[in-house]
């Protein structure tokens, strides 16, 4: 059993970040930074983020197993078909990696290769489903496996999406399809978070909260015009703006999101975009 | 209809390199419809053609260009035209230039770019609205097709990048999803929504298609 998945079974409040693989061949860094982590349970590796091509995120969560890390293996839908899915899968779990979060993955426009072609044979769902069937021991076309996987399957959700219901039916199919916790989109609006995990409470599978550093005013604009499903209120902008030291009143944003995640969630899921170092901060 | 438009003609000029005679094809349907290969695009062809030092031996506009006999008998009709020019240029969509291509031995140049299987707005502003996918899901998503009109063809609900509903790949686009369930929802029922959707069966969309009646 992975170490998330022991955490959260035992009801201990887990934290989470991410690491992102490199573009190109050298790991040193990616390894040093998360080695350096503090406090945290287990480390996301993300999935040509933000459909920019990275290196496999497959090849650092192994190297991080390696190091004593537990990793969370993200697996887009945009990049593979189902052979290809259910293939990596199958090297993830030789490799001895149980946490994967699967995605649909963000679309091609947003990235550094406009110009590729899209797969989405699978949905996030879909996927889901389909990791299901492997740690039952059959692929999808319904033939046994070699050794049967044991998958700790996550999926992502955005608690502040409009309408409500819409985004709760999808939800609810990603529960129904496997997924045993949930990792969410960065939230800032409380009321919109309180209203989420009032719904999701009953169906009972760990959410953890996603909590953004916002460094700056800018950054959080940026957030705003470019990164779907993240809002950041004006009032927090303004905040930042106002601030004397932006980075400080970012942390203490945070943290306030941190506490909010330990009275109504069971984690936190931490992006603190290249400022890991402010992780403890977070906590604290 | 199949929705093509033209190639600019710096790209149709480095096509006809070292062809100096030229025959014409139109399609009378969708590229007549499209205004990229009627009566009037083949007719502009044929000037601008001229200015450019080439010869046109002749036109001709296939009511279907898509139709391998038709567009067989209509050549036929031009042989003598057909024969005198060193290459075809064809102004129809691919389906129409291939039969052509599959009825002469002339070397057979395309001068659309044909882009999707369109519904007509109103003259000149076409959607995409079904991508033929050979396993139709309509009926449980209210007529709106997911397959097609999602970004990312989703077949269980909207992703995380839907925004108010709009969707995260053109901000000014609905997202298909939020157009299905707001559809669902003034008819009263659940459809999609009722069941995880399995993985497509893109089994059934076999390449290259083929159906014989009969
Ligand atoms: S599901 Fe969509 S793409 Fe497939 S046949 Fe129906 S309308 Fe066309
Ligand atoms: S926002 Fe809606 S239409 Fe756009 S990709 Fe996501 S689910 Fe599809």
């Amino acid at each position: 059993m992975s170490q998330l998945q022991n955490e959260l079974s035992q009801h201990r409040f887990v934290v989470t970040t991410e690491i992102a693989p490199p573009k190109g061949v050298d790991l040193s860094a990616a390894l040093a930074k998360a080695r350096s982590l503090q406090g945290i349970t287990a480390v996301n590796v993300t999935d040509n983020q933000g459909a920019n091509m990275r290196l496999s995120p497959l090849v650092l969560a192994a190297r991080m197993l390696e190091a004593g890390i537990d990793p969370i293996l993200q697996l887009t839908c945009r990049d593979r078909n189902r052979l290809a899915l259910q293939s990596d899968l199958l090297g993830a779990a030789a490799l001895g990696i149980e946490n994967v979060l699967l995605l649909s993955g963000d679309h091609m426009r947003f990235g550094d290769h406009p110009q590729g072609r899209a797969v989405f044979d699978l949905d996030s769902v879909q996927l889901l489903q389909a990791v299901a069937h492997l740690n039952q021991g059959w692929d999808m076309a319904g033939r046994k496996l070699q050794g049967t996987p044991s998958f700790f399957a996550g999926a992502a959700v955005s608690p502040a999406a409009e309408p409500f219901e819409l985004m709760f039916q999808k939800y609810r199919k990603k529960v129904e399809g496997g997924a045993r916790f949930f990792q969410t989109q960065a939230v800032f609006a409380e009321d919109k978070l309180h209203r989420f995990m009032e719904a999701a409470r009953p169906v009972g599978v760990p959410v953890l909260l996603g909590v953004l550093l916002l460094k700056n005013a800018a950054v959080a604009r940026f957030l705003n015009a470019n990164i779907p499903g993240v809002q950041v209120p004006p009032e927090l902008v303004d905040r930042l703006e106002q601030a004397a030291d932006p980075l400080t009143e970012g942390v203490a944003i945070a943290r306030r999101q941190v506490a909010l995640a330990r009275e109504i969630c069971q984690g936190v899921h931490i992006m603190s975009l290249g400022h890991e170092e402010l992780i403890p901060a977070m906590l604290a | 209809m199949i929705i093509s438009q033209q190639k600019n003609r710096e790209e149709l000029l480095h096509n006809l390199e070292g062809k100096k005679r030229l025959f014409l094809v139109g399609c009378g349907a969708c590229a007549t419809a499209c205004k990229s290969g009627g009566e009037e695009e083949v007719f502009q062809l044929q000037e601008w053609l001229a200015s450019v030092g080439r010869e046109v031996t002749g036109s001709v506009i296939i009511d279907e260009a898509c139709h391998i006999m038709r567009a067989a008998r209509d050549l036929r009709h031009h042989r003598d035209a057909v024969a005198e020019a060193d290459a075809l240029v064809v102004l129809a969509c691919g389906a129409g230039v291939q039969s052509i291509s599959t009825n002469t031995d002339k070397r057979v140049i395309a001068g659309l770019d044909s882009l999707f299987l369109g519904n007509i707005r109103r003259l000149g502003q076409y959607e995409e609205k079904c991508s033929l996918c050979g396993e139709c899901i309509l009926n449980e998503t209210a007529g709106i097709c997911p397959v097609t009109t999602c970004a990312k063809g989703l077949l269980n609900g909207p992703c995380g990048g839907m925004e108010e509903g709009r969707c995260e790949a053109d901000r000014e686009v609905d997202c298909a999803w939020h157009s299905i369930y707001e559809r669902l929802k003034k008819q009263g029922r659940q459809g999609v929504f009722a069941r995880p959707v399995p993985p497509k069966n893109w089994g059934k969309l076999r390449k290259p298609g083929r159906l014989k009646l009969g």
